[in-house]
């Protein structure tokens, strides 16, 4: 992407400022939650994974899904959409590196990652997953390499399978990290894993479709042809389907067996703010009128699709703290049957409200995104060479 | 011979001295770190375990706690973000209206969810049963206490003060108790079991399950015992009476 005028130029660099800048408060929030320990957080010893998590992981499954547009293209054989590949890549690498820091970075003790590199527990999905993170960003960048490079474009289509099957398996990962916690009402259940992968293919898709836009627009250039748009905006409309739909199987089975009703009923109709962040902003804000944005005719153009995009976005975020955080405040049932009480809070929901250093660490994984692939589509040719046609032809 | 290799063999010799001497005292280290600090090695003859008698255990009595707070250098108070590697927690039958009062604390399961889902192996499980975390390997990333069935891990949420030399602690990283295998390595009891018998209660009873003799397979065999969640199959090495 070679900004075309001084004013776009200007732009690229006050972008890059902005998104460096907030790197650098999540670096200080961060550092400032290490010398004064978590107690500085809204986190205790009943919701142990806070606001934080919500970003890692949001930043996470929507890398895993930012591969969409080139797996379609590689895997797929869908010509249209093989331009936008590169982008696609550097998406996927820029998300899970602004994932992974906030990650690193709200761990106890994160000058200790080195032996999280050097000592594994092959029984734990968390050691599976450091290798699976790793593995996608190693695989992207051959993939990159592969799509960049004219003499390796053969190479394109194994090195794109590879990845497809990769970030299949990572996000079974992820979602499994919740799926294998087998004591909590909120999680151990199989169908976490395929949950987050049709979130990762909504939330992706959405990340992609914003990127795209503005990119494009920073580089003077359509963001985006026509047909190839009402593919995408139809692809982002049935993938938010299909994570409805795989909410609601993971809701509707929980409600069928007695032991859940007491967590369902928290989560869904009494447990504020829980029940009006599911409700309100994953459910209408988040699926309802994205849907209807990206599926009524009335709205087909890119504005409308990237406001749905952005909608999408905002949704998995509310999903995510309901999912994370009123999971662990919902209390454990250790003694069933029984009324519990005790100085270490058992019985009770935890009331974690989280603080600024929490929120700003979060932010600056987004922001770090947002650098990775601003700077990433400066360096390297990520954009379709078409719309520059497009453009030069205007 | 000439000079030089007169001038080398010197040399050589004396960097021999002086490497040695600076390897002695780390090799020195390195043994005391080694070494046992009880007699015999960790068997995995001996299952050790507890039996909690809730019919014994006093509604409001704390001696159990305040022992284990005293013990391990524990601050004793109880804010959310504080640790707690034993509370006392009451229960009340929500049919019948019955009412119990019980400690809890890390159950030392057979089957740690907690060893599990440890990325770095920080959380292991001893040969005689004791769960424990080693706060070198800890990474600080919660999913223990994420995975524990029982709420009894506790992160370090501030600067530690007060620590004992046998209770290593650290902010960043998670504990819980220890069955305070630093007396039991010594042939000694965990010290809430003798608070408690101090107290006159005699609610808890420590020994090795493994050991037909002990009094707590013999009282294991008599009772009627439960694990709690036993739905989980961990096999608990706490067990409780009158639940």
């Amino acid at each position: 992407m070679e900004p075309t005028s001084a004013s776009s130029r200007r732009a690229f660099w006050a972008l890059l400022a902005a998104g460096g800048a907030l790197v650098a408060v999540a670096l200080g929030a961060a550092h400032y939650m290490e010398v004064h320990g978590h107690a500085v957080t809204g986190m205790n010893n009943q919701v142990v994974w806070g606001l934080p998590h919500v970003f890692a992981i949001f930043l996470i499954v929507a890398a895993s899904g930012a591969l969409n547009v080139a797996s379609i293209g590689s895997v797929f054989g869908e010509a249209a959409y093989k331009p936008h590949s590169p982008l696609s890549v550097l998406l996927t690498v820029a998300l899970l590196a602004g994932g992974l820091m906030v990650l690193v970075l709200d761990l106890g003790r994160p000058e200790r990652l080195v032996v999280a590199a050097t000592h594994y527990n092959f029984r734990s999905i968390f050691a599976w997953n450091m290798i699976l993170y790793n593995g996608l960003f190693a695989i992207c960048a051959l993939y990159l390499w592969a799509l960049l490079e004219r003499r390796l474009g053969g190479y394109a289509k194994p090195v794109g399978l590879a990845a497809f099957a990769w970030r299949i398996i990572l996000t079974t990962g992820t979602g499994s990290i919740f799926g294998f916690l087998v004591a909590r009402q909120a999680y151990a259940s199989g169908v976490i894993a395929p949950l987050f992968i049709a979130l990762s293919l909504a939330w992706g898709l959405a990340a992609f479709h914003l990127a795209q836009c503005g990119l494009a627009r920073l580089a003077g250039r359509e963001p985006m042809d026509a047909e190839l748009h009402a593919r995408v905006r139809r692809l982002l409309a049935i993938f938010v389907i299909a994570a409805l739909y795989f909410v609601a199987v993971h809701h509707l089975t929980n409600l069928y067996w007695a032991k859940q009703a007491a967590f369902e009923r928290f989560i869904l109709v009494t447990g504020a703010p829980y029940p009006a962040l599911f409700w309100g902003g994953f459910v209408v804000a988040g699926s309802a009128v994205p849907l209807v944005l990206l599926l009524h005719p009335g709205f087909a153009g890119p504005r409308a699709t990237a406001a749905a995009s952005l909608l999408v976005s905002l949704g998995a975020l509310a999903f995510l703290y309901v999912f994370i955080i009123g999971g662990q405040a919902f209390p454990l049932e250790i003694f069933p049957g029984y009324e519990v009480a005790s100085a270490f809070h058992d019985g009770q929901v935890d009331g974690y409200a989280p603080s600024l250093p929490e929120f700003l660490l979060g932010l600056g994984g987004i922001a770090a995104a947002f650098v990775i692939a601003l700077a990433g589509a400066r360096a390297l040719p990520v954009l379709p060479p078409d719309t520059v046609a497009v453009a030069a032809a205007k | 011979m000439n000079p030089v290799d007169q001038r080398r063999r010197d040399f050589l010799g004396k960097a021999a001295v002086a490497a040695g001497a600076m390897i002695a005292p780390g090799v020195i280290l390195y043994d005391y770190a080694h070494a046992k600090q009880g007699a015999e090695p960790v068997s995995g003859k001996v299952r050790w375990g507890m039996l909690i008698d809730t019919t014994k255990c006093a509604s409001g009595c704390r001696e159990c706690v305040d022992a284990c707070n005293r013990e391990n250098g524990l601050p004793g108070s109880t804010r959310p973000t504080d640790s707690q590697w034993i509370r006392k927690v009451d229960l009340k039958d929500l049919k019948s209206g019955k009412a119990v009062s019980l400690p809890v604390m890390c159950q030392h399961c057979a089957e740690p969810p907690c060893v599990d889902v440890c990325p770095t192996g920080a959380s292991f499980k001893r040969e005689d049963g004791i769960v424990l975390v080693d706060r070198h390997t800890c990474i600080g990333c919660r999913y223990c206490m994420m995975a524990c069935p029982y709420k009894a891990r506790s992160f370090v949420h501030e600067p530690t003060t007060g620590q004992k030399p046998d209770v290593p602690r650290g902010k960043g990283c998670v504990e819980s108790c220890t069955l305070c295998v630093h007396k039991v390595d010594r042939g000694g009891t965990p010290s809430c079991v003798e608070a408690c018998a101090a107290a006159g209660h005699g609610a808890i009873v420590f020994g090795d399950l493994n050991d037909p003799a002990s009094e707590i397979s013999k009282r294991v065999r008599a009772a009627t015992t439960t694990q709690l969640r036993a739905d989980l199959r961990t096999d608990n090495g706490v067990r409780y009476q009158g639940l």
